[in-house]
């Protein structure tokens, strides 16, 4: 089966802002003569910003595993808990359920969504071209899923809002807390910023 | 070959040249740049922050939890413990902690750990706010500028932190009593202080305490305080009723030191850890001290049963001294045992008056010689030493010196060491040798010569009943019978009599007429005789005036 015509091969240009299409002229980019808007055929920098991203997002991705992202302030107690910890006391309390979930959402899909987004930057760079319409799957999958990530952070905020009670009780957030939503933000934006034609375009140039 | 959809392309327009950019600068690799900046500022603020890593020793760590437990100055959080763990040795646990960064200048050689948790111990309850909050570790920080990272906690907390105003002084004791770590110090029944420790001297034979007395009272601590065991009760009945003497009711209970300085002497304080004695009481305590002393042994004959240590050495009722040890020795020589028992004597509680004011006869006259010369001639005169019963009820004996006119002449034995002082028996050992000797002429009787002869007597005696009990019995059977005829018969002639000489019996009223009659006639005769006495010629020659 032969490539499928794009608008690139078939020398057109979409102008993201007003969607008109125009003649593609030499070089990488143009200005939409309708709307005045840049256009451009792919998204400009996309793979130095996503790397960009990334790699902030994996920098913070230790000191938000390391870091206490809550601290929990009783009258009797001050206990400070990073997210494994939480994990493990919620398994030693026997909700299984429960610490899986915190488990898959906090620690799993991070660390996921910074590797497969890592693997797919790299493939671009390295033009690979097996497997085109599985990463393409891939990458939708964890712009899907990226979002949900954000559970322990909801939690959080929601403890530290109501459980206020002065002496009795205090719950602080902790810096770990501020390093996960960045990650998690980040990889968001990371995955936004990824291109996805470019993992079509190794075998378009091919 | 189908139409393409968008046939008119070329119709399109043309995008129009982007007038070029300068410097495409990612800016959006700032970002990574920007976090490791943040978290180099905040790895390094951490670091900064985190002070050194200590080592604590305790026996138990009881109460203690990892990342839970914190270390504690003042109640102000310096550190946490990170880590519990025993020792190699398994006789210890030792407690890691992570110091702040500020605490480090607290980590000084005298530094001391102690672990907070509710106590109660004597009267007071402590650390009930760890109830709750679970135990700490509290800190005191030393005053040595060696630094150290490994320390020996202590196992109760310290009785006086190191910024405690106050002074530290030392005691020495015989034995702790009812002391012990934490007990009261009182001055004038304040609380002045406590205990801080006490420990067993080398050797054993006596105690040292030490105690800290806080700052206003420290200043009354002066070269002639007299420290004393304040604990218990000390009741004494006198002539002017039944005294009691306490210190606060807690010390009767948990015990506590009491000090005071004797009245009219020095006020300046002394310096800290200045040596005391611990007295048994407020007595012995605020008693003048005898500075001079003179030991003497006594040898009594009688038993020395009710004597004891410390019994006083009594002048007339006046304690001059007191026992000071009592025990047996073997005189090889004689071949016997005797008693010394060796008592201190105080001279200066004996005032010396003489004629010659500037030549002081007396005991409180320091040099040995005059002292000798005057116990020499005391003792010429009588003077000795006895055992006496103070009281009959517990059998208390003391030691008594007095005169005594009919006693041998003896002399104080200088040569030994101590110097022995003669002795004299009295009081019950005088009763006891005057029984004794009775019941030594006793033995000597001829007891059974005596009861051999008494038996004889006594034999005799019985024949004598014998017979006497058959005269009685004779008696009985024929005297008896015919007495009581005899008394029949004697009864019936009273009973005549008495007619016979009742006031109305005929015999009465003869008797009477005669009675008249016969003193008639005897003045008659009376009559005569007087006229014979002035006329004896009558006789012869009959009346005058009669005719012849």
């Amino acid at each position: 089966m032969s490539a499928p015509l794009t608008g690139r091969a078939a020398g057109l240009w979409v102008c993201g802002h007003c969607r008109a299409t125009v003649r593609a002229r030499a070089g990488r980019d143009g200005l939409c003569p309708r709307c005045g808007g840049t256009i451009h055929v792919r998204k400009p920098h996309s793979m130095a910003t996503t790397a960009a991203l990334l790699l902030s997002a994996a920098l913070l991705y230790i000191p938000a595993n390391l870091l206490p992202v809550m601290d929990m302030r009783t009258l009797f107690d001050d206990e400070q808990d990073t997210i494994m910890s939480g994990v493990l006391s919620l398994a030693q309390e026997g909700s299984w359920p429960l610490a899986l979930l915190v488990f898959i959402a906090s620690i799993v899909v991070p660390l996921l969504k910074l590797v497969v987004m890592g693997w797919l930057l790299l493939s671009v760079a390295r033009r690979s071209r097996g497997n085109v319409l599985h990463r393409s799957k891939l990458f939708r999958l964890v712009e899907f899923i990226g979002r949900w990530s954000m559970l322990d952070v909801y939690a959080i905020s929601l403890l530290v809002a109501l459980v206020q009670m002065r002496s009795l009780a205090m719950i602080h957030v902790g810096l770990g807390a501020l390093a996960f939503g960045a990650v998690v933000v980040l990889t968001m934006l990371a995955a936004q910023s990824f291109d996805e034609r470019l993992l079509w375009d190794a075998n378009l140039d091919g | 070959m189908a139409e393409p959809p968008f046939a008119p392309l070329d119709d399109l327009p043309q995008a129009v040249v982007e007038p070029p950019r300068r410097g495409r600068l990612p800016f959006i690799w700032l970002l990574p740049v920007l976090v490791l900046m943040v978290a180099a500022f905040v790895a390094i603020q951490q670091k900064l922050a985190q002070g050194p890593l200590i080592d604590i020793e305790f026996l138990s760590a009881d109460g203690l939890e990892t990342n839970k437990t914190k270390i504690r100055y003042k109640d102000v959080d310096i550190g946490d413990v990170t880590d519990i763990h025993v020792s190699k040795d398994r006789k210890k646990v030792i407690v890691t902690a992570r110091m702040h960064a500020d605490a480090g200048e607290y980590l000084v050689e005298d530094t001391r750990f102690w672990v907070v948790k509710p106590r109660v111990a004597g009267g007071s309850v402590s650390g009930l706010g760890t109830l709750f909050s679970g135990a700490y570790i509290s800190v005191d920080v030393g005053r040595s500028t060696v630094r150290r990272r490994s320390f020996a906690g202590l196992e109760v907390p310290p009785i006086v932190t190191s910024d405690l105003p106050g002074r530290e002084y030392i005691l020495r004791a015989e034995e702790i009593g009812s002391v012990s770590v934490g007990s009261t110090v009182y001055y004038r029944h304040i609380a002045a202080g406590q205990v801080v420790a006490y420990a067993l001297d080398p050797g054993g034979a006596s105690v040292t305490i030490k105690v800290f007395v806080d700052e206003p009272y420290d200043r009354y601590v002066t070269p002639s305080t007299r420290f004393w065991q304040a604990s218990g009760i000390d009741m004494s009945i006198g002539s002017d009723g039944v005294k009691l003497e306490t210190e606060s009711l807690s010390s009767i209970l948990e015990g506590g030191i009491a000090f005071q300085s004797l009245p009219q002497s020095a006020t300046n304080p002394v310096p800290a850890d200045t040596a005391f004695t611990l007295f048994t009481d407020r007595e012995r305590a605020m008693r003048q001290s005898d500075t001079d002393v003179r030991t003497f042994t006594m040898y009594f004959k009688g038993s020395l049963r009710g004597l004891s240590v410390g019994a006083p050495v009594d002048l007339r009722g006046i304690t001059i001294g007191e026992v000071k040890s009592l025990s047996v020795e073997y005189d090889r020589d004689g071949g016997t045992l005797r008693f010394p028992v060796e008592v201190d004597i105080f001279p200066q509680r004996i005032r010396g008056r003489s004629a010659h004011a500037d030549h002081p006869l007396g005991m409180d006259d320091a040099s040995e010689t005059a002292s000798r010369t005057l116990i020499d001639s005391l003792v010429a005169h009588g003077m000795r030493a006895e055992l006496k019963t103070g009281s009959l009820l517990t059998g208390q004996k003391y030691v008594a010196l007095d005169f005594h006119t009919e006693v041998p002449p003896e002399h104080v034995g200088w040569d030994a060491h101590p110097a022995v002082f003669p002795t004299a028996t009295g009081g019950l050992d005088e009763i006891q040798d005057s029984v004794g000797s009775i019941v030594k002429k006793l033995d000597r009787l001829p007891f059974d010569q005596m009861t051999a002869r008494l038996m004889a007597t006594l034999a005799t005696l019985d024949d004598t009943m014998k017979t006497a009990d058959r005269l009685v019995k004779r008696i009985d059977g024929t005297i008896a019978p015919q007495l009581s005829a005899t008394l029949t018969e004697a009864q019936a002639a009273m009973k005549n009599a008495k007619e016979v000489l009742g006031q109305d019996a005929p015999l009465q009223s003869d008797l009477d007429r005669t009675l008249l009659e016969l003193s008639r006639a005897a003045k008659s005769v009376s009559a005569l005789v007087d006229y014979l006495e002035r006329h004896p010629e009558s006789t012869l020659r009959g009346k005058p005036g009669d005719p012849p």
